[in-house]
């Protein structure tokens, strides 16, 4: 079965360069029959490559420690769940996750992009099969994960500790669901500017794949972060760590992508501009495969180093950034720009938008590779962490998050400024009684934190004000509005609920750094603490054995008003005696939106042990505003114009305009 | 305002507000960017008492001591020099006696490191890239094959 796996991977990155080469000449010479090998090639690449992954997965659920690849990163007393999820928590095995994705992506375009132009599909398909073809070389010569070790050895080295978790199972799934989703963006942008043409159809289609693409991202950084904040026991929910920026920085850039993509799409402007930033949040994407897959950078995330991997990706990067760059700028001048628009408008506030998102990327991008490039000019070794990123991003994200709230409600090509501060006048009161109350009312409130509750108020309202103005809120009565509520598009839906949940992920992060507190102590068994109101007895640390580790629980009781046993809860220290390695299981309590947290530390000689206790107001907020994200991009996809292969209607909306206009 | 002038002035905005973000950046990295330094770096580079960095070594053999609560004094050395620190708070489950670490902080008065935070980020061998290459440089460590 492996080696059934490891010759479909072989084939697999042969069909990928007939899928990259013959649809290309096909395009080039107009001839159909050549085109259209691109679609069952595409498949077939897909269903081989699943066929390898199945392999690696099977391997791996069966404990089969022939394979190194296994006998590294597994061990037969392991849960199944994490067996199976091991096949993942690798390098080989990532990798093989990343390129199964492609192909997926890949297969979508050649099943339900049979209403695309020929040409364009097949150009798609080439450039998707390009990058493919990479990759598998990349694996088959520097990561192979089906190499045998003979003999064979008895029993596997265990997955790293810290990995043996549910999160595995989610968080890079959605991650490189979200990362490589990005590479239709970049593909279609390539294949545009072979082709030489751009128009507003090209918008509709690669709308939809920005939004599945960063869907997923934003699911898989939300649950990365609190995946951390849970598993590694620091209380953190964002470290600033190279390779979280990795998974931000496409992020930032496919966000601007987003709303760029709908100022193409619905007034034909912007055109140049989208196509850039597609292929720039791939590139970034491309990025963060190198900064985590290379090792070149400090990071609990970084696995196996092998510099001939480094070196591999940098080509694979040097090629695709700079090949389409260069492309860029050597057919970006035939594409022709589009509409033209009042700086006051819908249209300038998304520029708006990709100027401030855009140099917040740059910023985390200076922050992130500053200490590459002073390392490499031998100019000493440094570290850039949270201070750098909350004296720039900061000030770059406050002033966005103020204008966020305008921007759906200015009408395109010039809007009304003073009509629309009119009718955000209710969220601004609403934002302003949140700030005076959060200030006049909360104790140990700074102005800082009084500030930043009335933010999130402003967006949540604002949000809210964007639907009540749609549904003619004041203008009509409750039914007709209530029936007008129900007819609004989609999208408009979609739009506010992903800034409602940039609001709730703001108030989250707002009330956890402000009004947190912690404390450390070492405790003996019935001794209580108390924290922001809230009293816990430690009760005890007890031994307990799991399947591949044993542990000491530390058990603590959370106090009632009424002096009764309201919760329990447990934080633990598990050792694995495979890898010689501790970890710390920390006990959380969900009290409303916000959490107790707590961790065990050491022990000292006379009994008692180390606690380590955090009372974390709405820290829940901050992925939970993540998950209302998700909702409004899933929301915008299931838009009756964006549906692949719904029949184009003219919508009913007096807001809609016909995408041609140009004064 | 013609039309050449709009874009112009458009440009200029967006060029002012690049500016100005670079500014900042530059900024804070000046401020914010802490240096890493070995024991034995510290006798040639002029570290302020106060000043940000991360110190980086192994903890030097029978020099962890727990006092009250969650403080922790231990020594990190290059094997040259070692430098005592002093940390509050709960170690890293990776930390432990001859194994790479790194504590980021700023000198007391007293020439005692108060780290506010202790990294044992490692790979498998448990040594942190900085603290590897840095004794690699001083001829104290070899990469074993294992």
């Amino acid at each position: 079965m492996v080696e059934t796996g490891h010759f479909a991977l072989v084939l697999a990155f042969a069909l990928s360069l007939v899928q990259t080469l013959v649809p290309l000449i096909g395009a080039r010479t107009g001839n159909q029959r050549l085109m259209a090998v691109g679609g069952p090639v595409t498949v077939t690449g897909f269903a081989l490559t699943a066929l390898s992954f199945a392999a690696l997965a099977g391997a791996y659920a069966s404990s089969d420690f022939s394979v190194a690849s296994v006998w590294e990163n597994s061990h037969s007393l392991q849960p199944l769940i994490y067996k199976i999820t091991g096949t993942w928590g690798n390098h080989e095995g990532s990798m093989l996750l990343w390129v199964l994705i492609l192909t997926f992506f890949g297969a979508l375009v050649a099943v339900f992009g049979s209403n695309l132009p020929a040409t364009l599909r097949a150009n798609v398909l080439a450039v998707q099969g390009a990058i493919g073809a990479t990759f598998f070389l990349f694996i088959l010569a520097t990561s192979n994960p089906f190499i045998r070790l003979n003999p064979a050895p008895i029993e596997g080295r265990d997955l790293n500790p810290v990995l043996q978790d549910l999160g595995l199972a989610i968080h890079p799934p959605l991650l490189y669901l979200g990362y490589v989703g990005f590479s239709i963006c970049f593909s279609f942008s390539v294949a545009a500017l072979i082709e030489g043409r751009i128009d507003a159809s090209w918008a509709r289609w690669v709308r939809p794949w920005t939004l599945v693409a960063w869907m997923f991202l934003t699911g898989g950084i939300a649950m990365g972060s609190y995946w951390a904040y849970y598993e590694l026991g620091w209380g953190g929910f964002w470290f600033w760590d190279p390779v979280e920026n990795a998974s931000f920085m496409p992020w930032l850039a496919g966000t601007a992508l987003l709303h760029s993509a709908i100022v193409m799409e619905k007034r034909s402007a912007l055109k140049i501009w989208t196509l850039l930033l597609a292929i720039l949040t791939f590139s970034l994407s491309l990025l963060g495969t190198f900064l985590v897959r290379s090792g070149v950078l400090t990071s609990v995330h970084a696995f196996a180093t092998d510099p001939t991997r480094g070196i591999f990706i940098l080509c694979i990067l040097t090629l695709f950034i700079g090949g389409s760059l260069a492309l860029f700028a050597l057919r970006a001048s035939r594409l022709t720009a589009g509409g033209l628009f009042h700086p006051i408008s819908r249209e300038g506030a998304l520029v708006l938008n990709n100027l401030f998102l855009t140099t917040a990327t740059a910023t985390v991008l200076v922050g992130t590779l500053y200490p590459l490039a002073v390392e490499a000019l031998s100019a000493g070794k440094i570290s850039v962490g949270a201070p750098f990123f909350n004296l720039t991003f900061g000030p770059l994200m406050v002033p966005l998050l103020i204008l966020v709230p305008f921007g759906p409600l200015l009408a395109w090509k010039r809007g009304d400024l003073y009509a629309v501060a009119q009718r955000l006048m209710a969220a601004f009161a609403a934002a302003l009684v949140a700030m005076l109350v959060t200030g006049l009312f909360v104790n140990g409130a700074s102005v800082f934190a009084a500030l930043g509750v009335g933010l999130a108020c402003w967006l949540v309202c604002g949000a809210l004000t964007d639907l009540a103005v749609k549904s003619g809120f004041g203008n009509v009565s409750p039914a007709i509005m209530l029936r007008r509520f129900a007819g609004l598009p989609r999208s408009v839906f979609g739009t506010a609920l992903a800034h409602l949940g940039l609001g709730l992920t703001t108030l989250g992060i707002v009330g956890t750094l402000c009004f947190g507190t912690e404390k450390i102590l070492s405790m003996h068994a019935g001794e209580s603490v108390e924290l922001s109101g809230h009293t816990l007895r430690f009760e005890g640390l007890y031994p307990a054995q799991g399947p591949n580790y044993s542990e000491d629980r530390g058990r603590f009781s959370l106090i009632g008003a009424d002096g009764g046993i309201a919760a329990e809860i447990t934080s633990a220290k598990r050792f694995f005696p495979v890898r010689q390695t501790t970890t710390t299981e920390s006990g959380i309590e969900t009290i409303g939106f916000s959490q107790l947290y707590l961790s065990l530390g050491d022990q000292g000689t006379d009994g008692s042990v180390v606690v380590r206790l955090w009372w974390k107001p709405l820290v829940t907020l901050i992925w939970g505003g993540g998950l209302v994200m998700m909702a409004g991009a899933a929301m915008s996809l299931f838009d009756r114009r964006l549906r692949v292969g719904a029949p184009s209607r003219r919508r009913k909306q007096p807001a809609a305009m016909p995408s041609a206009g140009v004064p | 305002m013609t039309r050449k002038q709009k874009r112009l002035s458009v440009i200029i905005g967006g060029l002012a507000f690049l500016g100005a973000a670079t500014g900042l950046i530059f900024y804070a990295l000046g401020q914010k960017a802490s240096y890493f330094y070995m024991p034995a770096d510290l006798t040639t580079a002029s570290v302020q008492p106060g000043q940000r960095i991360r110190l980086g070594g192994l903890v030097e053999k029978g020099t962890v001591v727990r006092g009250e609560g969650a403080t922790v004094a231990f020594s990190v050395t290059d094997t040259h020099k070692s430098v005592k620190v002093i940390y509050t708070g709960i170690l890293p489950d990776l930390f432990r006696e001859e194994q790479g670490v790194i504590t980021e902080g700023s000198f007391g008065a007293d020439g005692v490191f108060v780290a506010d935070s202790v990294l044992a980020k490692h790979d498998e061998r448990y040594m942190p890239k900085e603290v590897a290459d840095g004794l690699k440089a001083k001829g104290v460590w070899q990469e074993s094959t294992n």
